[in-house]
């Protein structure tokens, strides 16, 4: 009978009711500024003289991210012989054609080159795996 | 025993080599055969500077190769052309450095002036090294225009701080702060007084570093003044524009102009279409190349040479790690066609490997 009662006095109770988080659309607003910065700092790294080290930019070769297919990923790498993220591409251009050191897969500027090319294939239904 | 060992080695590897090349090419009977020659045209190599005596070693390859390859061309073409943006940021460095890998050729060489030549100072260091930017000949009864189609507007021009600010801004392919491309009116004046001269029956050949017609602003596949430039060529029964920038194949018909692109040396870029969040116009003629396997650094780069017969140009693509492509005038049908890929009844992309 206590535990009845006090079941009951939980759910009945107002004020002592149970919710989860929510968001407003002034939260989207200030978590889309968010993204769009970090996208931003990616496109200043796309097109950066110094992410690597002998000037190239990934801009010369992808003008708007173009020829990256970020919605293919993760796929089978005929090159490097195995399922791969499109980080991992990133981090082999970065050391062949710009001669640079490759990146972390959680460092920021990779997070940035990430969110530029996928802001600029937006809308390209995901395709994983496809070659 | 009278070949040496190293004689060897330079004989074979020239044949494997030659081997190559596009080197069978199709002897026609025409009514004119003074018209029927060939030529080598080798286009955007962007030498790009690092700092000292470095030079970024994959665009410096590439130039190489397609020199060396030029070379080997028998039977000899009458004359080679290099279609613009030799250097990346237009330096004295980069241009010197260009011009000693180009000057390799043993072919007489003519020079188009691209972007990347130009925006640091206006193409003064060029013009040292190569003189007139926009100009004309006449070859074997071919009227030949050379034009600098990549200048833009003054108030873009003045628009920068310093000369390297321009370049730089300029280089950017998909730059927003870019400016058009055109050939200007002094230029376009210039150009009406020049084919004035010639009855309509002469085949004419237009070599320009941008596109002369439009098929998409946002990466400068573009010129200005196309419409007023195609005007004054259709006068003409025979018009051929060749022009580089776009680092892919495109060709086209327009009116009696036969359009189509070349290879760069250094990079491929991706067609205007495969870039989600915009609209191009690529030509419905052009049978596109598939996407370059980005783990062969020459792969979608090379270089082509020209048959000219009849007042039109076969083109020869020589691709680097694929399939070479043959761009043939189809007097039929009045345009250019892809020798084995056309749409109507092979569809197929060329290239597979990737």
């Amino acid at each position: 009978m206590k535990w009845l009662t006090l079941i009951l006095l939980i759910f009945l109770v107002p004020g002592q009711r149970i919710v989860a988080d929510e968001f407003s659309e002034k939260d989207v607003e200030r978590w889309l500024a968010q993204f769009e910065i970090v996208a931003k700092e990616g496109r200043q790294l796309w097109v950066s003289p110094k992410l690597g080290t002998n000037g190239v930019a990934c801009a010369q070769c992808h003008p708007n991210g173009a020829n990256t297919h970020p919605e293919t990923y993760p796929k089978f790498q005929k090159q490097l012989g195995k399922v791969t993220h499109i980080w991992e591409m990133i981090n082999w251009c970065i050391k062949n054609p710009l001669e640079g050191k490759s990146l972390a897969a959680d460092d920021p500027k990779m997070i940035a080159l990430q969110a530029y090319i996928y802001k600029e294939r937006k809308g390209v239904a995901l395709s994983p795996g496809k070659h | 025993m009278s070949i040496s060992r190293r004689n060897f080695i330079k004989g074979s590897s020239s044949a494997l080599i030659a081997g190559m090349l596009p080197v069978s090419m199709v002897k026609l009977a025409f009514a004119k055969p003074e018209h029927n020659f060939t030529f080598a045209y080798i286009s955007d190599s962007h030498i790009q500077h690092i700092k000292n005596n470095q030079f970024v070693r994959n665009w410096d390859q590439g130039l190489k190769r397609a020199v060396a390859e030029a070379n080997l061309l028998d039977p000899k073409p009458d004359f080679a052309v290099f279609g613009g943006d030799l250097a990346q940021l237009g330096t004295k460095a980069e241009l010197d450095h260009g011009a000693e890998i180009l000057s390799g050729l043993r072919y007489k060489n003519y020079m188009v002036m691209g972007e990347h030549d130009y925006y640091l100072d206006y193409g003064e260091y060029w013009s040292e090294l190569y003189g007139k930017q926009y100009y004309s000949f006449d070859h074997k009864g071919v009227h030949f225009v050379v034009l600098n189609s990549i200048l833009t507007y003054d108030e873009w021009n003045n628009r920068w701080d310093t000369a390297e600010q321009r370049m730089g801004e300029m280089a950017g392919l998909d730059n927003p702060n870019g400016s058009p491309f055109m050939v200007g009116k002094k230029q376009l004046k210039w150009l009406k007084k020049d084919l004035a001269k010639y009855d309509k029956d002469t085949p004419v050949v237009v070599f320009s570093h941008s596109p002369l017609q439009k098929i998409y602003k946002g990466w400068n596949f573009w010129t200005e003044e196309a419409e007023q430039i195609q005007k004054l060529l259709n006068r003409f029964e025979q018009a051929n524009v060749i022009y580089g920038h776009v680092h892919q194949i495109q060709y086209n018909q327009i009116g009696n102009i036969a359009f189509s692109s070349v290879m760069s040396t250094a990079w491929p870029w991706p067609y205007p279409s495969t870039y989600a969040q915009a609209e191009s116009h690529l030509p419905i003629l052009t049978v596109p190349m598939n996407r370059a396997d980005p783990f062969d650094e020459r792969d979608a780069t090379g270089w082509q040479f020209m048959n000219m017969h009849s007042g039109r140009t076969d083109l020869s693509f020589n691709l680097y790690s694929n399939d070479n492509r043959i761009l043939k005038w189809n007097a039929k049908r009045n345009h250019l066609e892809d020798d084995k890929y056309q749409y109507q009844n092979n569809p197929t992309a060329p290239q597979k490997h990737y």
